[in-house]
């Protein structure tokens, strides 16, 4: 093994076990910090596939933005520091039949879709932002606009909710 | 092999660098401060005006007792100052100071900027979480509030510069950099300088760690060594935002004499931009939390998408 393949796999077990860490810890902002290290170390996996940009565009997003909004949120509702044991709720075992079905889907398309191809690193394309770029807009250019409709309707619908919310108590003021 | 030593190399120059720039930062800030309100500041560390100030402050530090709260989550607690502190080293290693000059060029160099800079926060809230105390929960809340605002102004107008030149890469920035773009990009300029203050929580944008509400924010149960970490990281987020302004902005290395002592130009921009950091803290008082953000959401966010769209005018006009 090459030691690409032995990165490849270090970081995909560091990924592996901070995921199963993530939902098992009894603390809610340990998960959210573990998360940083799935999301972390899958960010390194990107890397060593030699897609670059994406890489730290899931540094940004995922580790910068979203976590950061988790901990805000969990800060804001329930942070207690310590053990929590009222996280594990009756539904463990359904939850963890779903998860597997949806793991094993997606691992049976991926390796439908790709179980024959071999990325040569000696002559890859090294993915920066403008390869990535011309990708996205010219051949994946349909599922691109697709994805953008649906985070424009989740845009609205949070719009939407949060207007709800803050119409009540004026109405009930008013009766 | 000498690939391995010139990279070794080139990373201990850049520690060394982010070891000595933010002390220096924080000494200039020491006299600067003290002289704009009319006192002189430090003067008997090191016999001459103060040097050996921080040095001391250092030593101080080392010597502290390590406390860990009682009731605080302890793994935590003490590994957010490195989570702090290591993103800066990191994006030092990215910033050129002359052609070549630099630790790592990279072809997306600003969007590696940005997302790394992003992490620093998470070990502010950490600690913040970790401590196990109302003032520095609060901070904590304060600090990812302000964060989340002023990410989107401070990211969209690093867009405007990558589309103006064209490349992501910090390097080839100043290189398509010209003198009228101090102009094009002036609003971009005052943005990106504005945004970044708030993410470093500089006064006047530093009401989570306001003492007279919170105590110390994130770092009020923070003593010793650890809290150095987290003020050095705060004095090294000083030395990245002005030399990002400076390599962004302002040109870099470009300047007479270009060739010879371009990497000069940089640090002469990059301490300008710093001296300014250190004269906004004493001119203004601290935002209130309301005015923060409504700063960051009617103020900025509206100035980045205007020069967005002037820049993309600019470009496809000239193109």
């Amino acid at each position: 093994m090459s030691w690409v393949q032995v990165l490849f796999v270090l970081l995909s077990l560091v990924a592996v076990a901070s995921a199963l860490l993530v939902v098992t810890t009894s603390n809610l902002v340990h998960a959210a910090l573990w998360l940083v290290v799935t999301l972390g170390s899958i960010a390194g996996v990107f890397l060593l596939l030699a897609a670059e940009f994406v890489a730290w565009v899931q540094v940004l997003i995922y580790v910068g933005a979203v976590v950061v909004l988790l901990l805000f949120a969990l800060m804001l509702t329930r942070a207690p520091t310590g053990r929590q044991d009222d996280l594990n709720v009756g539904r463990v075992v359904p939850a963890a039949i779903v998860a597997v079905l949806v793991g094993a889907v997606l691992v049976s398309t991926v390796v439908a879709g790709f179980h024959d191809v071999q990325l040569d690193l000696e002559r890859a394309v090294v993915g920066s932002a403008s390869v990535t770029g011309g990708t996205v807009f010219r051949l994946w250019v349909l599922p691109f606009e697709v994805l953008s409709v649906l985070l424009l309707a989740a845009l609205v619908g949070a719009i939407v909710l949060s207007k709800l919310r803050a119409d009540e108590p004026a109405e009930a003021g008013e009766d | 092999m000498s690939d391995l030593l010139e990279a070794l190399l080139r990373v201990l120059v850049v520690l060394v660098a982010f070891l000595l720039l933010p002390l220096l930062v924080g000494q200039a800030e020491h006299k600067a401060m003290a002289h704009m309100q009319s006192r002189v500041g430090p003067m008997y560390a090191g016999m001459f005006h103060g040097w050996a100030q921080l040095v001391a402050d250092g030593v101080k530090f080392v010597q502290k007792e390590d406390v860990v709260p009682r009731d605080a989550d302890p793994a935590v607690f003490r590994i957010a100052p490195a989570v702090a502190l290591l993103p800066y080293f990191v994006v030092m290693l990215v910033i050129p100071l002359g052609p070549g000059l630099v630790g790592q060029d990279l072809d997306v160099g600003l969007f590696f900027v940005l997302a790394v800079m992003g992490i620093g926060v998470i070990g502010t809230l950490m600690g913040g979480w970790s401590s196990a105390n109302k003032f520095s929960l609060l901070g904590g809340i304060r600090v990812a509030a302000q964060l989340m605002a002023y990410e989107l102004p401070f990211v969209l107008v690093g867009a405007s510069v990558a589309m103006a030149a064209g490349t992501l890469s910090l390097t080839g920035i100043v290189e398509e950099w010209q003198p009228w773009w101090l102009l094009w990009q002036g609003i971009g300029l005052v943005v990106f300088f504005v945004a970044g203050l708030a993410e470093l929580q500089r006064p006047p944008f530093d009401m989570p760690v306001a003492d007279a509400e919170i105590v110390f924010g994130p770092y009020t149960e923070y003593g010793g060594l650890r809290f150095a970490l987290f003020i050095l990281a705060e004095y090294a987020g000083i030395v990245v935002l002005s030399a990002l302004t400076a390599v962004l902005f302002l040109g870099g290395w470009r300047g007479p004499f270009e060739d010879s002592l371009g990497w000069l130009w940089t640090l002469v921009k990059t301490f300008l931009v710093a001296f300014v950091v250190i004269w906004v803290r004493v001119a203004y008082p601290r935002m209130r939390e309301d005015q923060l953000q409504r700063l960051a959401w009617q103020g900025l966010v509206p100035l980045a998408l205007l020069q967005l769209a002037l820049t993309a005018v600019g470009v496809v006009a000239t193109a």
